[in-house]
């Protein structure tokens, strides 16, 4: 049977405002269901000319898989939602590249012809799931040597990274990290960034933590705008005595759940969905897994050559910051410079935090709103480094460009 | 205002230690679309939702108390919006009603209700717009509370609504009946206030709740809170204009109030009072002053709290709720065998029926016998016949159908079909030599650990297990027509039963979701014989020479669900006369048969009254039958002598040990007879009434157990 493949789009993203995870954060009495449930309602209500019925799939990634996020969380989630009992769901697991493989894999399956319209998405809610809750790696792993000891401990593959580029030193991780902070505050005075937020209603019942009660999150919890180089110079490297990875570089431990929109083009326009973005090509490498922020190089290299595209050709960059030394590598990598204006306009992960599954559709969400305020630009690319020494990237095409979906 | 309301509160709050407290908790939030700074109030007592939140004066003064934190942020313009919501799946359900049992004097039943006027109202005084968020279950005053406010949003997923004062004994005294007409309408608020009321306390669902205008929008329940809260942004932004349609105050309000008055009538014909007060006061709210409303609350709940039938509302309420879920009397329940199949002998109407119940309830395979293959059939395609209609009616599904009917089977061989039964009823004609030959036959092929039961109504239990090998297997149990809607099952333990059958029956009974009593193997239990009694002396007096309307219009104000004659013709004349000879039998110088009733049923009538005019009238035919004597007595003397005859009969059965306390009668009339609430049962309203000590010498109850404490 011949097959032509179809183009698809990133119709809409939403997600949660993020939290900080732990008993003082906003979602510590949340269910990670509960967020991603609302997530794509409000996706939904967004996107009215969408029939529920309609939707092929739901993807949901999370990393820890188990409790609230366990089940087989895309299916229950969207039972929960309310969507029609017709539609099937599943889970995802790449952990920080979840979401952004939930995206991947039904925008496969579109092209393919299999889905015309999916709900691709993710949570993580580190506070009631910490990172390596449950795991039991392969003792083999140790005694065969067959990764680095360090290759589990996030912090310590960023500091490994620095290693490798002996450039990138923290008084520069610092910086940039100043940067995201000046960048998120800014984004949010001009408000790119709550026009994609979902409210939360958050309960607390513990008087030490604050005001007890029904509340509401309209707001990402981790910002700390105002943060300056003398600052972040005083804080701990818990990774390394003397290391360069601190608190103030990386990205935190958060809640947090997104939600897209990942359609056919012709299903979007035929139904009358936005389209905000023209997927050009994607891909994931493999890194040594102690330093997996090294990840990102690999991936955007053959998600180039897929696309025909070179480095020079990408107009904006969303670039996950999980540390800012894996932001940097990238960046030194393609002589790009520290502050170029191409990359992450609106601030990254450092000021809005990172829980991990969900994160790959923020990036998504706000290249999306960039290539709304900047025709000008043809190309962006989303990527992300992900544990166990891996990278992503998703390279789009600005849909408002006048040579938007011709040659090259 | 505030430091009186203090105070009043904090007398309130002595007299009622044991008050589990409902928090007021006051948490600030950002709304959506930048609309401003908001207060948020969470009603929450700390518990799960098996707890709901209710209000006592402890939880009325940390109400206050938030209340007081707002309205100062309110004044000084910090806020632009309080709203007021519940813990998870509880919004608030109304008084602590154990802090209303406790209250001895009229002054401090008035402070209750001033108490909660007194706070909710002060919501409606705020200087910013105020909204309550009905997240789940709302009653009473929860429901009051969220009235006050400027708007109310609902949940789709809400499951209960109701404002249930009437049904118990009062009314919604904490501006419920003030405010709701003026609200949505006199009609619709008496439908609320006294039409699902008295309907068996009826609730609501959110989208009704909606739908009659208590609420100006409606949100599914996965995203409520935040809905709402968008929802307030938009209110207080401009961009939603919350229209309510322009209500009735003229003839539209009156014929309202008539029509709940009616509705009052056909239910308690008078006999209880608080339907009669809440109608007063929305009569009087046709003006729209609602503190002249709320004074009148004030006054009625005051009045109705120092009451006999609010404390025989609570007392049946409790009585059901409590009581009638933890039977008294009833064995260690993991004595309790489990039964996988259940066998019923005989397939007639009463039998098919029972088969029925217990395969919705058990889901079990349930066998029917019966002497031929004809009656076999006609018993099995009943029960088909009506799983079919439950498949029409949406209440079980295609699968669900199909596995009912495919458990459902009939054999003419007990020996088949008993062979593997846990638990055999039979349901054969009400002859003793009948029910032991059939005893005898299931025994003969029954397991021996299958408890035999039987449905008799009048007959030995002990006597019908007499002649088995194994008499301690053998339980009775007595269903109530009709079975699928009367709660009541009375558990008959016969002199050998032992302990490990009647848990077993007690926990079939509660899969049955049936309100079960034990009882002693006594003549007709308990229901049947106080009703024989009951209807054997209103006979009495008829045969005596009293005309027929007189002995009938004598009992009405006890406010009964119908007439003694109408009653009578429910059951079959020849029904009756059938228990009364039987208890005749045994207890010949209480229980009379009388020549009338039977020359009745030998006429083959089938009731007292025709309805040709579509009001029950003596039928002519029957008035030719009856043979009077010339002792006519007014209504009081009718009224005096049918409650002493009901009083001593349960003053012997209580002698006797028929039931381990009063209160079992008055749960067995409640759930059995359908006997009302304000009487709650009937105990409370004899020893109210003098009744209890007149005949007997002593009161059924403890002071303050359906009365104001000592």
């Amino acid at each position: 049977m011949p097959r032509t493949v179809r183009d698809v789009v990133f119709v809409d993203g939403v997600r949660t405002p993020f939290g900080k995870a732990g008993p003082k954060g906003i979602y510590h009495e949340t269910r990670a269901d509960d967020m991603i449930v609302k997530a794509i309602r409000e996706l939904l209500r967004r996107n009215p000319a969408l029939d529920p019925a309609k939707i092929d799939e739901v993807a949901v990634a999370a990393t820890t898989q188990i409790g609230d996020q366990g089940l087989t969380i895309g299916r229950t989630a969207g039972i929960l939602a309310g969507l029609p009992q017709s539609v099937p769901g599943y889970s995802v697991d790449r952990m920080c590249a979840g979401a952004l493989t939930a995206v991947t894999t039904t925008a496969g399956s579109i092209a393919f012809g299999a889905y015309d319209a999916v709900i691709a998405g993710g949570v993580e809610h580190m506070g009631r799931h910490p990172m390596g809750e449950g795991v039991d790696p392969n003792p083999r792993f140790v005694s065969e040597k067959l990764v680095d000891e360090s290759a589990l401990f996030m912090g310590m593959t960023a500091e490994n990274l620095h290693d490798r580029y002996p450039s990138i030193t923290k008084q520069r991780a610092d910086e940039y990290a100043v940067r995201s902070q000046e960048k998120a505050a800014k984004a949010y005075a001009n408000g790119k960034i709550q026009q994609d937020l979902v409210p939360i209603s958050v309960r607390n019942t513990n008087s030490d933590v604050g005001e007890t009660g029904w509340g509401l999150a309209t707001q990402d919890e981790p910002m700390r705008p105002g943060t300056t180089l003398e600052n972040l110079s005083g804080l701990k490297t818990p990774f390394r005595t003397h290391g360069r990875v601190t608190a103030g570089n990386a990205a935190g431990l958060n809640d947090g759940a997104t939600a897209s929109i990942i359609a056919s083009e012709d299903f979007a326009r035929e139904n009358g969905l936005p389209v905000k973005m023209r997927l050009v090509s994607y891909s994931f490498a493999g890194v040594e897994p102690e330093v997996m922020g090294y990840g990102p190089i690999p991936a955007t290299e053959k998600a180039l050559a897929q696309a025909g595209l070179s480095i020079s050709d990408i107009g904006l960059f969303e670039i996950n910051e999980a540390f800012a030394v894996q932001v940097l590598a990238f960046l030194e990598h393609y002589g790009i410079a520290d502050d170029d204006t191409r990359v992450n306009q609106y601030g990254g992960a450092i000021a809005f935090g990172h829980p991990l599954a969900s994160s790959g559709v923020r990036l998504m969400t706000q290249l999306a709103r960039q290539f709304e305020e900047q025709p000008e630009v043809r190309y962006g690319l989303t990527t992300m480094c992900v544990g166990f020494g891996m990278g992503a990237t998703v390279i789009w095409e600005n849909p408002h460009h006048k040579d938007a979906g011709g040659d090259k | 205002m505030s430091t009186t309301t203090t105070e009043l509160l904090k007398g309130a709050a002595e007299l009622f230690p044991d008050e589990v407290v409902t928090q007021a908790h006051v948490r600030h939030l950002d709304l959506p679309a930048g609309a401003g700074r908001f207060a948020l109030i969470t009603l929450d007592n700390g518990f799960d939702h098996t707890k709901p939140t209710t209000f006592g004066p402890g939880s009325l003064a940390n109400l206050n108390a938030a209340i007081d934190q707002v309205e100062k942020e309110a004044a000084e313009g910090t806020i632009v919006g309080v709203g007021i919501t519940g813990k998870p799946f509880i919004f608030a359900v109304g008084a602590d009603l154990k802090g209303v049992e406790i209250l001895k004097r009229h002054e401090d039943a008035l402070a209750i209700g001033k108490g909660g006027h007194d706070v909710f109202k002060r919501l409606s005084g705020l200087a910013v717009p105020t909204f309550a968020y009905y997240n789940g279950a709302a009653m009473g005053g929860g429901v009051e509370v969220g009235l006050h406010c400027s708007y109310r949003t609902v949940s789709q997923a809400l499951p209960a609504f109701s404002l249930p004062e009437v049904f118990l004994g009062l009314v919604p005294g904490w501006g419920g009946c003030a405010l709701l007409p003026n609200l949505i309408g006199a009609d619709r608020a008496v439908s609320v206030i006294i039409e699902n009321s008295l309907n068996q306390n009826k609730q609501l669902k959110g989208k009704q709740v909606f739908e009659l205008g208590i609420a100006d929008a409606l949100f599914e329940g996965a995203d409520f809170l935040e809905q709402s809260l968008v929802w307030t942004a938009s209110v207080l932004n401009g961009t939603v204009k919350v229209e309510r349609p322009e209500i009735d105050r003229g003839e539209g309000w009156d014929a309202a109030v008539a029509r709940g008055r009616a509705i009052a009538d056909s239910k308690v014909h008078g006999a209880a009072p608080a339907a009669y007060r809440a109608l007063e006061i929305v009569a009087a709210a046709k003006d729209g002053d609602v503190q002249k409303g709320f004074d009148a609350e004030d006054k009625a709940l005051a009045d109705l709290i120092m009451g006999g039938e609010l404390r025989s509302g609570i007392y049946a309420f409790n009585l059901v709720q409590k009581r009638g879920k933890r039977p008294a009397g009833a064995p260690d329940k993991n004595l309790a065998r489990p039964v996988t199949k259940v066998g019923v002998v005989g397939a007639g109407l009463m039998a098919s029926q029972l088969a029925l119940l217990f395969l919705r309830r058990l889901e079990v395979p349930v066998v029917l016998t019966d002497i031929d293959q004809e009656r076999v059939d006609k018993g099995v395609s009943y029960v088909h016949g009506e799983i079919d209609k439950l498949l029409l009616k949406g209440r079980v599904n295609q699968d669900k159908a199909n596995r009912l009917k495919a458990l459902v089977t009939g054999v003419l061989d007990k020996a088949e079909g008993f062979s593997d039964a846990d638990f055999i009823i039979e349901a054969v004609f009400e002859e003793i030599g009948v029910k032991q030959q059939v005893f005898a036959e299931v025994e003969a092929v029954a397991p021996a650990h299958a408890i035999l039961a039987t449905n008799t109504s009048s007959l030995s239990v002990s006597e019908m297990a007499s002649k088995l090998k194994h008499p301690e297997r053998v339980v009775g149990f007595h269903f109530f027509n009709p079975v699928a809607i009367l709660p009541l099952l009375e558990i008959v333990r016969g002199e050998q039963t032992d302990d490990t059958s009647l848990a077993t029956a007690f926990g079939v009974a509660k899969k049955l979701k049936k309100t079960a009593v034990l009882v002693k193997d006594a003549p007709a239990f308990v229901v049947n014989r106080i009703l024989t009694r009951f209807m054997g002396e209103i006979q009495n007096v008829i045969d005596e020479g009293t005309p027929v309307a007189v002995a009938e219009k004598a009992v009405e104000p006890l406010g009964l669900p119908m007439s003694p004659l109408v009653l009578l013709e429910l059951v079959g004349p020849a029904i009756g006369l059938h228990v009364s000879e039987t208890l005749n039998r045994s207890f010949p110088d209480r229980f009379t048969v009388s020549p009338n009733l039977k020359a009745v049923v030998e006429a083959g009538k089938r009731g007292f009254y025709v309805y040709d005019s579509g009001k029950p009238e003596l039928d002519p035919e029957v008035a030719a039958l009856l043979k009077q004597g010339d002792s006519v007595l007014t209504e009081e003397q009718v009224r005096a002598r049918v409650l002493d005859a009901v009083a001593q009969e349960i003053g012997l059965m209580l002698d006797e040990g028929v039931v381990a306390e009063a209160q079992d009668i008055d749960l067995c009339l409640i759930t059995g007879a359908g006997w009302p609430f304000h009487l709650g049962g009937i105990t409370p309203y004899l020893d109210r009434e003098g009744v209890s000590e007149r005949v007997n010498g002593k009161k059924f109850l403890a002071q303050g157990l359906a009365s104001v404490p000592a």
